[in-house]
């Protein structure tokens, strides 16, 4: 436990993934089993039990110390398990503490008034930051700014497999994982998840090349829209089922209603979406089954979450990946209606003959709100994780532009800590400016310079971190889709803004206004 | 005579009635006593100062040697007379543990003793004498850090990360936040007496303060202005101070693979950390922690505390709980955060 502790102290204190990943390897190669096996499930959130609820350790701190005081420390420090940390009375002289697995397995095997007891015993002797520790591993809270993501690229660095085969693996694996370490020390052969619930490496696209569009060879693709909703992977097999985000988390406990209604063994590949009785809403519905981890009942009825499906990749247990596109999207069709689930729609095909109609095509995939352009596939495309060249395209529709004017700025991260690079900019209403967005790239190297300097020559206030600067220089900002939204005060969401020019010249009094703004908001 | 009658906290500071003069104040005035350097305490531009003579000297080092019209220098345990020579205040300065020249005033008007403590702290600190315990009848505190969470640990356990930290990371340039005067040289101190004797490299704000201690007999080693390097390179692995402001600023670009540290009392609190996003917090403070604090008041154990700056809501609180009559000054402009 001493360990992971200051692993986590590490971790939570630096910015760099370069530098995390090391701190990580470093503990992985001196830690035993089955600690260290505990130690990555509680960083990837597998460790899927609680050890005591947030409420019984302010409780116990409630009767070690004034009620006041430690209200006007939480006040104060601002989070429960840092204060309670802090305010523990220390003991003389600090307890052995176990490893991490048996500590784990202590408070796991113990009931109510034992896990009690067990808490004073270890806060007690502890010091604060190994209690800060305890009482974010007990929480599940950790937060450590490792993501799950981050905890399977740095096992591949560990082991120098490519980060698919781990992916591949994972949800197949529980901690504390003994079988995939002694894969990656190479004491052992790789894990044998055969029939097992899990996650497969997707297939991604590159974005079509400018000059390729004109002169594309028409009957060699497949032509679908390219949806707006995110990218999902759904497993079922004898064994059970499962959600799967692009990059491999387990999303099946915020899609329940996804997961109903389906029995056929398979994996298939599509877009996850609002979908209202076979009509597909706008991203911005789905926003709203996004931002809930466990949503509820009346949130499902109101917002029903279903699948554009486009490829399959497992059909009931046969491995179907080398087969080209063309069969796969017949398989796919028989699968469909064998399973027929009324949340699953068939990602349609676009039918296209010459290559005025692809223009054409595209063009009128502008003016749909739940499509955000056309994906292009070779029709003889293997289904191959990763991102192989010249196999598939998306051709994502025209940016949208705005001018807005730079509001605020905030120092960067890492490589950018001494350069403000994040700005929030906003468009006029009447002769107020209503922030609209933030955004963080589409400018060079040298342009951040320019804009760092700006931002420290023309500073008039400071909030914390954030500087508030003259509402002189005016950015051509683009995005994909601007959205409705209650939760911004100028009542508009851009979906991933980003520099596209800044307009040095142009004068702030003529940069957009939210009336234009809202015209561009696709009904 | 109740020292209410003859103390005041006024905007500018707290005014010494019966003596015509302010402690500390955060405006130029006719007559300034001034309990240490720290520029929320001391600034230029009064027509007299009485001080100890370290902090005389710190302030001609920062505001100049017209600094003040007329300058007293007080050694500690010397006493003069203030106000009228008929009621006289009498003044008398005590160590104050905080940095060089620190010093509790203690003042005393018809039979009522009142220690203004200034800023202080308790751990042991080579480049001041200790705080010494005064009995009085009002005892004036600070509350930077007057909350129960706030616990200092000892110096070197904190240079001691940092050491570690400079063998894990040799290829990275350690960075330093430290304020200026005080804490840059207790922790340069603290470095030389855990066996670190490599040249430590000084931002150009950190300079004349060094070089003013070392005046007053404090050897701090072998220090190197980052000024002076041309191959900037060159301090991959080696320790650089600069002031706190300095961390994130430009000046810092030119450093190779910096690695953020700080050394503050603030660092117990990971928010703080975070915002200044630095990697390495040390927690060092030239504050009293909240035990110290209430330890403090105990030993002095004056009938009434008077409390200045800082969480004075929880030392209140504290103090009332604990039976001892106290009350807030709510002064303003004294800035802790720039000083810890």
């Amino acid at each position: 436990m001493e360990a992971f502790s200051q692993l986590l102290q590490q971790l939570y204190f630096t910015s760099s993934s370069n530098e995390k990943s090391r701190l990580l390897r470093h503990y992985l190669a001196h830690t035993a089993d089955p600690d260290r096996g505990w130690a990555i499930a509680a960083l990837a959130g597998t460790l899927k039990f609680e050890f005591f609820k947030r409420n019984a350790v302010k409780n116990l701190m409630l009767e070690r110390v004034d009620p006041d005081l430690f209200a006007m420390s939480y006040d104060y420090v601002g989070e429960m398990s840092e204060t309670v940390a802090h305010l523990w009375p220390d003991a003389p002289t600090n307890i052995e503490l176990p490893g991490l697995a048996e500590l784990i397995d202590q408070f796991r095997q113990a009931n109510r008034e034992q896990v009690k007891a067990l808490l004073v015993y270890y806060l007690s002797g502890m010091t604060a930051e190994q209690r800060w520790s305890l009482l974010k591993l007990g929480t599940r809270g950790l937060r450590v700014g490792l993501s799950a993501r981050s905890v399977k690229r740095i096992l591949a660095e560990y082991g120098d497999v490519p980060v698919s085969e781990i992916e591949t693996l994972w949800h197949a694996l529980k901690p504390p994982y003994r079988e995939l370490f002694d894969w990656l020390e190479g004491r052992a052969e790789k894990p044998d998840i055969a029939g097992a619930v899990t996650f497969h490496p997707v297939m991604l696209s590159h974005p079509l090349p400018e000059d390729k569009a004109t002169q594309l060879a028409v009957e060699d693709w497949q032509v679908e829209y390219k949806y707006d909703g995110i990218r999902v992977q759904l497993v079922i097999t004898e064994q059970g089922k499962a959600l799967y985000s692009r990059t491999g988390d387990d999303i099946s406990e915020s899609f329940p209603d996804v997961l109903a209604g389906i029995e056929e063994p398979g994996v298939i590949d599509g877009e996850l979406l609002v979908i209202n009785d076979g009509k597909i809403d706008s991203f911005n519905a789905l926003q709203q089954r996004l931002n809930r981890k466990k949503p509820s009942k009346k949130l499902i009825a109101e917002r029903p979450a279903g699948i554009v499906v486009y490829d399959l990749l497992t059909d009931n247990d046969e491995d179907i990946t080398p087969l080209p596109l063309t069969i796969r999207r017949q398989r796919l069709e028989h699968f469909l209606s064998r399973a027929s689930a009324n949340h699953l729609l068939v990602s349609p095909l676009l039918p296209v003959s010459s290559n005025a109609q692809l223009q054409q095509t595209y063009a009128n995939a502008a003016e749909d709100t739940g499509v955000e352009g056309l994906m292009l596939k070779r029709k003889d495309s293997s289904y191959e994780p990763g991102r192989p060249s010249g196999q598939w395209y998306k051709w994502k529709r025209e940016a949208l532009h705005l001018d807005a004017v730079v509001m605020y700025a905030q120092r960067g991260h890492g490589k950018r800590s001494s350069f403000y690079s994040d700005f929030t900019f906003g468009v006029w209403q009447d002769d107020t400016l209503l922030p609209i967005g933030k955004a963080y790239s589409g400018f060079t190297d040298e342009e951040l310079r320019k804009l760092d300097n700006w931002v420290r020559r023309n500073a008039v206030g400071r909030f914390g971190p954030v500087r508030e600067v003259k509402k002189e220089l005016v950015v051509e900002v683009a995005f994909d889709a601007i959205h409705p939204s209650t939760r911004h005060k100028s009542g508009v969401a851009l979906r991933f803004p980003r520099f596209h020019r800044i307009r040095w010249d142009k004068p702030a009094s003529e940069a957009d206004t939210l009336a234009n703004a809202r015209a561009l908001i696709i009904e | 005579m109740q020292a209410d009658k003859w103390l005041q906290p006024r905007d500018n500071g707290l005014y010494c009635v019966a003596a015509d003069c302010y402690i500390d104040p955060t405006v130029p005035v006719n007559r300034a006593l001034i309990t240490h350097g720290h520029a929320d305490h001391a600034i230029g531009g009064h027509h007299c100062v009485v001080a100890t003579a370290p902090t005389i000297a710190i302030m001609r080092t920062r505001y100049g040697e017209d600094m003040a019209q007329t300058v007293e220098a007080l050694d500690y345990g010397h006493t003069i007379e203030l106000g009228d020579p008929d009621d006289p205040v009498s003044c008398t300065f005590y160590p104050a543990g905080h940095i060089l020249g620190s010093a509790q005033i203690l003042l005393s008007y018809r039979g009522t003793r009142v220690v203004i403590s200034g800023d202080y702290k308790r751990q042991p600190d080579p480049t001041c004498p200790p705080f010494t315990a005064i009995n009085c009848d009002v005892f004036i505190t600070e509350a930077t850090f007057a909350l129960p969470v706030f616990k200092h640990p000892p110096i070197e356990q904190e240079c001691k990360k940092l050491l570690q930290s400079l063998a894990l990371f040799p290829e990275r340039c350690h960075l330093v936040g430290v304020y200026a005067l005080g804490k840059c040289q207790r922790v340069i101190l603290s470095l030389r007496a855990l066996g670190y004797h490599q040249p430590i490299y000084l931002h150009g704000a950190q300079r004349r303060l060094c070089d003013l201690y070392e005046e007053h007999g404090i050897n701090l080693g072998e220090l190197t202005d980052v000024a002076d390097v041309a191959d900037k390179s060159e301090l991959a692995g080696e320790i650089v101070l600069a002031p706190p402001s300095a961390l994130s600023d430009r000046w810092s670009r030119s450093l190779p693979e910096v690695r953020k540290a700080m050394a503050s009392g603030w660092m117990q609190i990971r928010a703080r950390a975070h915002q200044r996003q630095v990697e390495l917090p040390l927690i060092v403070s030239d504050h009293c922690d909240w035990r110290s604090l209430l330890d403090t008041i105990d030993e002095v154990s004056p009938g009434e505390v008077w409390i200045t700056h800082g969480r004075e809501d929880a030392l209140l609180h504290q103090l009332t709980t604990q039976g001892v009559k106290a009350r807030a000054l709510s002064l303003i402009g004294y800035d802790e955060d720039a000083t810890d």
